[in-house]
């Protein structure tokens, strides 16, 4: 049963990575209705910020258990200001809109910013391999399974108790959930909700650079990264449903399991098996698995 | 059937075939594949004008394309017209299909689903060996009713058969527009429930754009292929999907002449940028199409409109 | 007697634990007008939802001119000839009146099979325009429908379901949102055009005076089931109608000198 064993463990892997990635997404669907394209390109600026970073770092010659921090201060500086950017500057005029127009507006800006990451970073392949490679492997069986990716599963787990703990401890936590469930409800019972949509936003393209940093020691950080990784984005909070942190946990653990199934024992569904699961949840839950909204007209 | 518009698109076709004679072999490629791709953006403009905006026509391109170039590839059939009718009825089956889903869907959920289709063909595609994997394929050489045309000669001949297609899409698109059923566009945005008791059926009625559609966009795969000679998963690819929303945005959905005009203008523009700006050509078009949706709503074809109006 | 158009046989309704209608057994007569009257919350359109396919009842049967209509869809039921308008006129907003009745008259003429048929042909919007006239709203033809005085915007909404040319119309409500001058200005019209097109209608309504003018049936409703049943005479002045529906103290008020006594 090895391979029920490495189906677990490479499942569990993936989907604590699809889930730091698809949380920043997942909120920013569910509190503004925006299903925000340019997040693809909030990773792809935290995997290069991050790669940039610890290459600076490395070379003050300075300790390596500070890397794991200089990947976190990366993703806050690129999600702060990205983010600042986008919503001040261009988002907040485009607020009432159709939804899908939106959605243009911000595919829109991921082009803008791919071309934007060429310009600074050019298109060599950046490393930043020092942090995953300190902390080694740990070998069961015949498996061998690196220490950073566990450490990732452990991150996903401590994201999501944060993300619980801050919708639903905080102030600040409470309004989100309240504008997801209902935003004309919220603004009528006094809710800034211009400014929870500012928050939010911010802390979603946090969370996206966050998803880029922390993989850039696992890759090679090459142009191009953020298309593919925003659609698998997408198929997540699709199945689990916006603005869902449970949802996105499941979500995430759902295609995990699938796809590592799917490579471990036919190789020729791994991508289709993604998809496919993402359409047959929309064909018979729209809203994805824990959601509230109205999808279908009949 | 006296149509102003039917009348603008036969002129132009005239213009165009004419242009076959004089035209650098560059220019006509780049038509070919412009109006290939006009096609799907028609589709596009369908079902815009119900409300619905689909990001998973590079389903059927994709489809229409692999359809018509493995039947040359495995089946030796090589007769072009032949391709393009049997990749558009297969696209039409799969949209078909697909349709009976779809069709329940409205805004970002209709959006999204579209996009997991299309995906859906893309892993199956790339992960497949014998499709050449992320390779694709180069397909055989299109024959015309028994003559088969080389080089230059080959590419005129791809050339003529696409506007060919395009006129007679056009057309159909204009008569469909005109139609009753066609009319129910607006009606159906507007206010469905109204539709329904007024005694039609608005899921019969997408279900249909969701054909004709899907029709369209495989006829455009077909042509591409052929023009190109080669197929590819990317043309499954959601970026290929978001171009033809893209170039449906800037053509602007006024007339079915907008997406032929639109098109052109888009690849005329994209080819240079790739030859003189590679680095920002993204950059280019996130901005135009920024600009357009903020403030040219009614892309191209608005200002065309306008300044036609006179006002 | 003529066979009903219409027969409702014990038809009821329950949303979990909510009764919305109950045991209610109509039969209808080709050409009546029946007011529909009854307090908010008794039934009333529920019933009309009913029979419009809105809503599938609990029990019972739905029948129009013989035929089992109870599980149909809103849209056969248009195909069948049985229309409807809304209480909150439903329109095509960005549309031109004129437009909108072109449409709902394309959609009615051409049917299956001939939905290809161009919309706009001169046959068809001369007859859009006739509707227009009949119902005077023709100043209003090239207007869009989101800008519309209420009165006008109702006045739509019924002639584009009469122009499915059914044979039963239920209005929901036709003079509600309209000032009293109004009102009946309105249903002159409307009355006018449905009678002489030989249509059965109902209609449901608050105001008493336009149903005893208007109706020559009421139906009254209560708590979910009709109460009352007959020329609007005898219903209005019914005991039970005047406590439940029309209401004591307000029948009081409309004999002059009578004291209004707290119930």
């Amino acid at each position: 049963m090895l391979t029920g064993f490495a189906i677990l463990v490479d499942g569990l892997v993936y989907a604590s990575w699809l889930f730091i990635v698809a949380i920043g997404l997942s909120l920013i669907f569910g509190v503004m209705k925006i299903l925000n394209v340019a997040h693809g390109a909030f990773y792809a600026f935290g995997a290069y910020g991050a790669a940039t970073l610890v290459g600076l770092y490395f070379q003050a010659d300075l300790p390596v258990a500070g890397a794991f921090a200089a990947l976190l201060v990366a993703a806050v500086l690129i999600g702060l200001v990205l983010g600042s950017i986008l919503e001040r500057g261009l988002l907040r005029w485009v607020y009432g809109r159709d939804e899908v127009i939106v959605v243009l507006v911000t595919y829109a800006v991921f082009l803008i910013l791919e071309d934007v990451l060429r310009l600074i970073w050019g298109s060599d392949s950046y490393f930043a391999y020092q942090p995953y490679v300190a902390l080694g492997n740990v070998v069961v069986g015949d498996m061998i399974i690196s220490n950073y990716d566990l450490g990732l599963i452990a991150l996903a787990g401590l994201t999501a108790i944060s993300a619980w703990w801050g919708l639903t401890r905080t102030k600040w936590g409470k309004l989100l959930v309240a504008v997801i469930y209902d935003r004309e409800m919220s603004t009528a019972f006094g809710i800034n909700v211009t400014a929870v949509f500012a928050i939010t936003f911010l802390i979603g393209a946090m969370l996206g650079a966050f998803g880029g940093a922390f993989t850039a020691p696992k890759i090679s950080v090459t142009p191009g990264l953020g298309v593919e990784v925003i659609v698998l984005a997408f198929a997540v909070v699709a199945i689990g449903g916006m603005g869902s942190i449970p949802g996105a946990l499941i979500g995430s653990l759902i295609v995990g399991w699938c796809r590592a199934a799917a490579v471990h024992l036919l190789p020729e569904v791994e991508l289709f098996v993604i998809y496919a699961v993402m359409a047959l949840v929309l064909a018979f839950r729209p809203e994805g698995l824990f959601s509230r909204m109205q999808a279908r007209k009949i | 059937m006296w149509d102003r518009t039917i009348f603008l698109l036969c002129a132009i076709f005239v213009a165009a075939v004419a242009g076959a004679f004089v035209m650098p072999d560059w220019a006509i490629f780049l038509a070919t594949v412009a109006v290939a791709k006009a096609l799907v953006v028609l589709g596009l403009m369908i079902l815009w004008r119900t409300g619905l905006v689909s990001f998973g026509q590079a389903l059927y391109f994709g489809a229409g394309g692999y359809a018509a170039g493995l039947a040359g590839l495995w089946l030796g059939l090589s007769d072009a017209v032949l391709l393009v009718v049997f990749g558009s009825v297969i696209a039409a089956i799969l949209a078909w299909v697909v349709g009976l889903l779809l069709a329940r869907y409205r805004e970002i959920f209709f959006a999204m689903l579209s996009l997991a289709f299309s995906m859906i063909l893309y892993g199956l595609l790339v992960n497949t060996e014998a499709l050449g994997s992320t390779d694709g394929v180069n397909i055989i050489a299109p024959t015309f009713l028994g003559y088969a045309p080389l080089g230059a000669a080959q590419v005129r001949a791809v050339y003529l058969l696409t506007m060919a297609s395009g006129l007679i899409a056009a057309c159909l698109v204009q008569i469909y527009l005109q139609s009753t059923i066609g009319q129910l566009a607006g009606p159906i945005r507007d206010n469905e429930i109204r539709v329904e008791y007024l005694g039609a059926s608005a899921r019969a009625v997408i279900h249909l754009k969701v054909v004709i559609a899907g029709a369209l966009a495989g006829a455009g795969g077909v042509l591409t292929a052929l023009a190109v000679g080669h197929i590819d998963p990317e043309m499954a690819y959601w970026t290929t999907s978001g171009g033809f929303v893209f170039v449906t945005i800037l053509a602007g959905t006024g007339s079915v002449i907008a997406p032929f005009l639109g098109s052109l203008l888009f690849e005329t523009v994209r080819s240079f940028a790739m030859v003189y700006t590679p680095e920002t050509w993204q950059l280019m078009l996130g901005s135009a199409l920024l600009l357009t949706i903020l403030f040219f709503p009614g892309g191209l074809w608005s200002l065309f409109e306008r300044r036609r109006a006179g006002v | 007697m003529a066979t009903p158009i219409l027969e409702v046989h014990d038809l009821g309704k329950t949303f979990g634990s909510v009764t919305a209608a109950r045991d209610i057994t109509v039969s209808i007569p080709p050409q009546q007008t029946v007011g529909i009257i009854g307090a908010n919350g008794a039934g009333k359109t529920t019933f009309v939802n009913m029979i419009t396919g809105y809503i599938k009842p609990s029990t019972g049967r739905i029948l129009f001119e013989g035929r089992d209509i109870t599980d149909l869809s809103p849209r056969d039921i248009t195909r069948l000839g049985v229309s409807r308008s809304f209480q909150v006129a439903q329109v095509f907003p960005t549309m031109s009146v004129l437009d909108n009745v072109a449409v709902a008259l394309g959609i009615a003429r051409r049917g299956a099979g001939a939905l290809w048929r161009p919309l706009r042909t001169r046959r068809l919007l001369e007859d859009s325009q006739a509707i227009l006239e009949r119902y005077r709203i023709a100043d209003y033809r090239d207007a869009a429908a989101n800008t519309l005085p209420q009165g006008v915007r109702k006045l739509l909404d019924i002639a584009m379901a009469v122009a499915a040319e059914p044979r039963v119309v239920l209005l929901d409500e036709p003079t509600s949102g309209i000032s009293v001058e109004e009102k009946y200005d309105i249903m002159e019209v409307v009355v006018g055009v449905l009678k002489a097109a030989g249509l059965t209608v109902l209609f449901v309504e608050h105001d008493m005076d336009i149903v005893e003018r208007y109706a020559e049936r009421v139906l009254a409703f209560y708590e979910g089931t009709a109460i009352a049943d007959g020329p609007p005479a005898e219903v209005l002045h019914d005991d039970k109608v005047k406590e439940f529906v029309v209401g004591e103290t307000l029948h009081r008020l409309r004999r002059p000198g009578a004291a209004v006594a707290h119930a």
